[in-house]
């Protein structure tokens, strides 16, 4: 029995062998995929895995890397510090990845990230916003989303413009990098603009119920309620707040942006504002392209999709600026080399912070879809 | 002010529902049974299958689950409960066990369901305009779930105190050697006890899941610890204690959250129960009332 395993072992090694001979001409570069799967960030990497599996797929159909295919591997980081180490861990010693896309949550990327940047790995973080403790990790930590305060503080302008609202108040998960990192860049903005802020209100995220939170910022009577939560949280707020019979103005940060808050918070989500860092509707070919892609594939993209998607092309363009060399190096050395390049979210450039660069904009709920501003 | 006692009532009723069950097991037969959490969990997922794939009407659907959640209740007792009891630890044993089923409970609704939010389908209760009470608003749903929270605990005490079971019940939370001696079926008594516990706890989660519109894997964690926290706060296996102690809960959450913000609700609560339990250490109601009825 040892014996004859050891047999099939070595016949299916040069099986193996030949198979790999036969597409001699191709180099494999493998991307760690580090998404929230499970856990309260669930409902973005679901989307997020939809987004770079398309993003893999449409660049190795363009042949635009000649030989090199890249190939994700898929890992849940659970949405916990913890559950993202380990995953990074696997893909660094393990998997010996080029790239790492991810993790989900800024709070798991402060805790993920710091080991990519000691084995030089470069990581694309693809929905990471917190504006401090992300790529000031280190310079193989790079980002294609947009800072919180790239995308709240011009679109709350253009908001004030529009309402003129005059007193404001907030409620904010303080149990979250992302969530905490949203709220001082609502009330960095809030200042700015020389709005008074009358009430400020937590919760935490397994917090279900936000009815006591809601009714004390309800009887201070501000004229809009600024919500940093992810989605799960923020359905649940919009819909209780709806339920008191508040109909104050609603704007949400960038944890609204997903489908699954208008689902779960139903018709209380009608008139919510929020700012994005992707405009669907948009015309540029490689954005329509994009949607093409992913109607394709049954999946009705969201901004982190795109995001995602993002992620991939931006790796796929750094190789491609390195000579079609695909090395943890190589990538990092393409990345500097990134300007201009055209993605479904924008005009796409890392600035020397290594964060994106690109142009937000603010939408509103209408009748059960987000829609833009103008 | 008003609409806060409110805010404070209903999250009250379902802490009170949930502990009912939980102290019915854990008060009365010194059992504590981790997987309670997992068992309000999956009766809010089977009641939503009932009325999002079934199409059942919610008042169906409501009885059906926590039908259910007894069911689940049963297995729990004959899986994990059980074939350890004969043993010298049985109680540690068992909740190493309950434990270990509350894990697997939650990773097959994972499996079954996935790991988002889900919500019951929008209409499931018939939205009425808000009845006014106090200066306050209520919801029809919050009147029904405090109603449902009352009547439930007023049959439990009814069965508790004047039936056949509720007497075997007393008996074999006394002794269960003793009981046995006198002809009670202790492992059918216990299971009985298993059954009702769930169910009570499977109702709180279809309510929580209603009200709140987060029914997730781990919808449990949030309760869990308050539960506990209710039936000690109420005095063990204290019936009326655990409702008393479950609207005192919601009430003074609710008040610490309305004045020094949510950071401070928890920290506060477990601070002020630490305090019961150093002036009065048997709990509000603290007499263990059920044993000595």
């Amino acid at each position: 029995m040892r014996f004859s395993g050891r047999f099939a072992l070595v016949v299916m090694s040069a099986a193996a062998l030949a198979a790999g001979g036969r597409a001699s001409a191709e180099t494999v570069v493998k991307i760690g995929a580090a998404l929230s799967m499970t856990g309260p960030a669930a409902v973005y990497g679901a989307s997020q895995k939809a987004g770079i599996q398309a993003g893999v797929d449409e660049v190795n159909r363009s042949g635009m890397l000649k030989n090199v295919k890249l190939v994700a591997v898929f890992e849940d980081d659970g949405s916990t510090k913890e559950q993202g180490i380990a995953v990074f861990q696997k893909f660094i010693n393990k998997d010996k990845v080029a790239a790492i896309i991810g993790p989900t949550l800024s709070n798991t990327a402060t805790a993920a990230d710091p080991l990519a940047q000691a084995a030089k790995v470069p990581v694309v973080a693809i929905s990471n916003t917190a504006p401090k403790g992300i790529t000031d990790i280190g310079d193989y930590i790079w980002r294609v989303a947009l800072t919180e305060a790239q995308v709240i503080t011009p679109a709350l302008k253009r908001m004030h413009a529009r309402l003129a609202f005059k007193k404001a108040a907030v409620l904010y998960g303080n149990d979250d990098a992302f969530t905490q990192a949203g709220y001082n860049v609502m009330k960095g903005a809030l200042e700015g603009l020389g709005i008074p802020i009358v009430g400020t209100q937590t919760f935490a995220k397994p917090d279900r119920d936000y009815n006591a939170q809601l009714t004390a910022l309800k009887a201070l009577g501000p004229d809009i309620l600024m919500v940093s939560a992810l989605a799960e949280n923020a359905a649940g707020i919009v819909a209780q707040a709806r339920q008191l019979g508040w109909q104050v103005t609603i704007w949400g940060g960038n944890g609204f942006n997903s489908p699954a808050f208008i689902k779960n918070a139903g018709p209380a989500s009608e008139g919510v504002y929020a700012g994005t860092a992707w405009y669907k509707p948009s015309a540029e070919p490689v954005n329509q392209a994009f949607l093409k892609v992913m109607a394709a594939r049954g999946v009705d993209p969201d901004q982190f999709c795109a995001q995602a998607y993002t992620g991939v092309l931006a790796i796929a363009e750094a190789i491609k600026l390195s000579g079609m060399k695909g090395g943890r190096d190589d990538i990092r050395a393409g990345f500097l080399k990134v300007k201009n390049l055209p993605t479904p979210v924008g005009t796409f450039s890392f600035n020397k912070d290594r964060d994106g660069d690109h142009t937000p904009t603010l939408q509103q709920v209408k009748g059960g879809k987000f829609q833009i501003v103008p | 002010m008003g609409q806060q006692v409110i805010n404070g009532l209903f999250l009250g009723s379902i802490y009170a529902l949930f502990a009912l069950g939980y102290t019915l097991v854990f008060g009365v037969l010194d059992i504590l049974n981790l997987a309670h959490a997992a068992v309000f969990m999956l009766a809010s997922f089977v009641a939503l299958a009932l009325v999002g794939g079934a199409h059942l009407p919610i008042l169906a659907a409501l009885p059906l689950a926590a039908v259910v959640a007894g069911l689940i209740g049963l297995l729990l007792d004959r899986v994990a409960f059980r074939p350890l009891r004969a043993r010298a630890d049985s109680n540690i044993s068992g909740l190493i066990s309950s434990l270990a089923l509350a894990t697997v409970f939650e990773a097959v609704a994972l499996q079954v369901w996935g790991p988002n939010v889900s919500r019951f389908p929008l209409g499931t209760v018939p939205e009425g305009r808000p009845i006014p009470l106090l200066g306050a608003e209520v919801s029809r749903l919050q009147l029904v779930t405090v109603g449902v929270a009352v009547l439930l605990f007023v049959s439990l005490t009814w069965l508790v105190r004047s039936t056949r079971l509720g007497r075997e019940l007393r008996a074999v939370a006394e002794s269960p050697r003793a009981a046995r001696i006198l002809g009670v079926d202790v492992d059918r008594a216990i299971a009985a006890a298993f059954f009702i516990s769930s169910a009570l706890g499977g109702a709180a989660g279809v309510l929580f899941g209603l009200a709140y519109n987060a029914i997730a894997p781990d919808m449990g964690r949030s309760v869990e610890l308050k539960g506990l926290a209710v039936i000690i706060l109420g005095g063990m296996g204290s019936m009326p204690g655990a409702v008393l102690a479950g609207f005192a809960l919601g009430l003074f959450e609710v008040f610490v959250v309305a004045t020094f913000g949510a950071s401070w609700r928890d920290a506060v609560s477990f601070a002020a129960l630490f305090l019961v339990l150093v002036l009065r250490p048997r709990g509000l109601l603290g007499a263990a009332a059920l044993r000595e009825a």
